[in-house]
């Protein structure tokens, strides 16, 4: 009715054309300053004493075109590595981190090992954990264990980063508030219910951006597997390198790397945003 | 008469579709204890924010000391600095004691020397019979103590108006009475107030002028005798036989 009826007053008609010349004015701010920030960048990078020097073997547009396909291949490694690690990571993660917040006597063993778990998987450089899966276990000459060094490297970074998010998942639950956890056994949820239905659904969504960060970090460290010789992006672009005496393809990787982790970062901004319009109604 | 401190005039908030408020004018004057009554929608949350700035408001002007502050380019900080505001579920600061709570803003906002507004909330926690629970964290505390806490913490800045959000509808019954007789006190010591209740009884006590809220608009404004005892409106007094028992 009176929503109908009304029509704003000349003050608020007023306020409003004010409110838009302030808008209009914080854009052009902020063009103006990104622009002015980028060119001063651009300058002080130009003129340096070395740049054409830099120019010629970070900036070389025929080594670019000419690495690229070897690169682009390799990075379909990443890209496996990647894709297969990060749900088993995922999985080892949030058992690592229930079972160490289970109270059992009898899982005693279980908690125990999980804490050794991630205190030393976390404690050894993940560099250190490619190379010793990668040179002792085929050095064990087990019967029925691959020796590829491609599923071998695969564990490595899976137990590696396993532990980091075991600890990022169980920092989520350790923040969810008691209370509702109470409220959920005053319902007669089990321990194990309402770990499952009330308790983990929090905590992965507070958790979310830590381990997109975690999933990025790993995206970047399936680079470390060249150091064992499996054939990636960063292996494919030293290669080039080191026939043509040129580091452009290095560049041309980094791409590669930027291109892959930019639209997940998106991604998850969106998820939370998402989790914040459902729960609190915009 | 002097001039109010507080005047809105014709206040419009609406979210999306709805119009939460429609036209409010109030005025708030010096020594004032205007309570807010009406049921849960009518917008007295909505009213209370408003006039702190945490709203953006649709149409209208807000005045304080007949300054406009609903104009863009006021600083919100300015004039929340000059206004307390004490909201139902408390909000207290988990993360700091029950001093550094009522400390924050005297010290990082005022400027006041640490040991100066440590020395004042202390005071008046003791004041209000929470001396012993300077050090302690806002959870260790009950409802009505947090509230009284919370209530303390707004009066730390010395502000010009308090504004009330129904600040005992969180509360047990018993403990209502302790925050209300912390308000009363404010009341009686000449502190101006705009507050939001459902405590008809404590409204016609304390209250100087009281509003009742319908749909977003104020139907009927007047002293506590008026409004609360012989209401013009049929709506008042359906909402009166509503929440007063008998």
């Amino acid at each position: 009715m009176s929503g109908v009826t009304w029509s704003p007053s000349e003050r608020e008609v007023e306020r409003r054309r004010v409110r838009r010349r302030d808008r209009t004015r914080g854009a052009v701010i902020a063009t103006s300053v990104t622009l002015l920030v980028v060119v001063v960048l651009v300058w002080l990078v130009t003129s340096s004493p070395g740049w054409p020097r830099v120019r010629e073997t970070f900036l070389s547009w025929p080594d670019a075109k000419a690495s690229f396909p070897e690169i682009a291949k390799g990075f379909w490694t990443n890209v496996k590595l990647f894709l297969i690690a990060e749900p088993l990571i995922l999985v080892i993660g949030i058992l690592v981190a229930v079972t160490r917040s289970t109270v059992s006597p009898w899982l005693t063993p279980v908690r125990a090992a999980a804490v050794l778990y991630t205190d030393l998987l976390r404690g050894v450089p993940t560099l250190l954990v490619v190379v010793l899966l990668a040179l002792g276990v085929p050095a064990l000459r087990l019967t029925g264990v691959t020796t590829s060094l491609f599923w071998l490297t695969l564990v490595a970074l899976v137990l590696s980063y396993g532990a980091y998010v075991a600890e990022v998942v169980r920092a989520g639950i350790e923040s969810v508030h008691p209370s509702q956890i109470a409220s959920a056994q005053a319902l007669a949820l089990s321990r194990h219910q309402t770990m499952r239905h009330v308790v983990l659904p929090q905590a992965l969504r507070r958790v979310a951006p830590p381990l997109l960060n975690d999933f990025v970090s790993l995206q970047k460290d399936t680079a470390l597997v060249s150091a064992v010789g499996v054939f990636e992006a960063l292996f494919a672009a030293q290669d080039y390198g080191n026939y043509n005496f040129n580091y452009t393809p290095l560049l041309v990787a980094a791409a590669f790397f930027v291109a892959l982790t930019i639209p997940l970062a998106r991604f998850t901004d969106w998820l939370g945003r998402r989790a914040v319009r459902r729960e609190r109604g915009r | 008469m002097t001039s109010p401190v507080i005047s809105a005039r014709g206040l419009r908030k609406t979210y999306g579709d709805r119009v939460v408020l429609d036209g409010i004018d109030l005025d708030i004057h010096q020594h004032d204890v205007v309570c807010l009554i009406g049921s849960s929608g009518s917008g007295k949350s909505t009213l209370l924010r408003c006039l702190d700035l945490l709203e953006e408001i649709d149409d209208g002007v807000i005045e304080l000391d007949g300054r406009e502050v609903s104009d863009p380019h006021v600083d919100p900080r300015a004039v929340r600095r000059e206004i307390g505001m004490v909201f139902q579920a408390y909000n207290l600061f988990p993360h700091l004691s029950v001093l550094a709570n009522c400390t924050l803003a005297p010290v990082r906002v005022h400027g006041t020397p640490a040991d100066e507004a440590a020395a004042r909330a202390l005071e008046l926690l003791e004041r209000f019979g929470l001396g012993d629970k300077a050090d302690a964290h806002p959870d260790q505390l009950s409802g009505g103590q947090q509230q009284r806490a919370a209530l303390v913490r707004a009066l730390c800045t010395g502000p010009r108006v308090l504004l009330l959000d129904e600040i005992t509808a969180a509360l047990d019954p018993e403990l209502v009475g302790e925050v209300l007789e912390m308000v009363r006190a404010e009341a009686e010591a000449g502190m101006t107030m705009v507050l939001a209740t459902h405590e008809m009884a404590f409204a016609r006590e304390v209250a100087t002028s009281v509003c009742f809220l319908d749909r977003g608009r104020i139907l009927e404004q007047g002293p506590p005798g008026e409004v609360l005892t012989a209401p013009r409106e049929e709506r008042t007094r359906q909402f009166l036989r509503r929440v007063l028992p008998g």
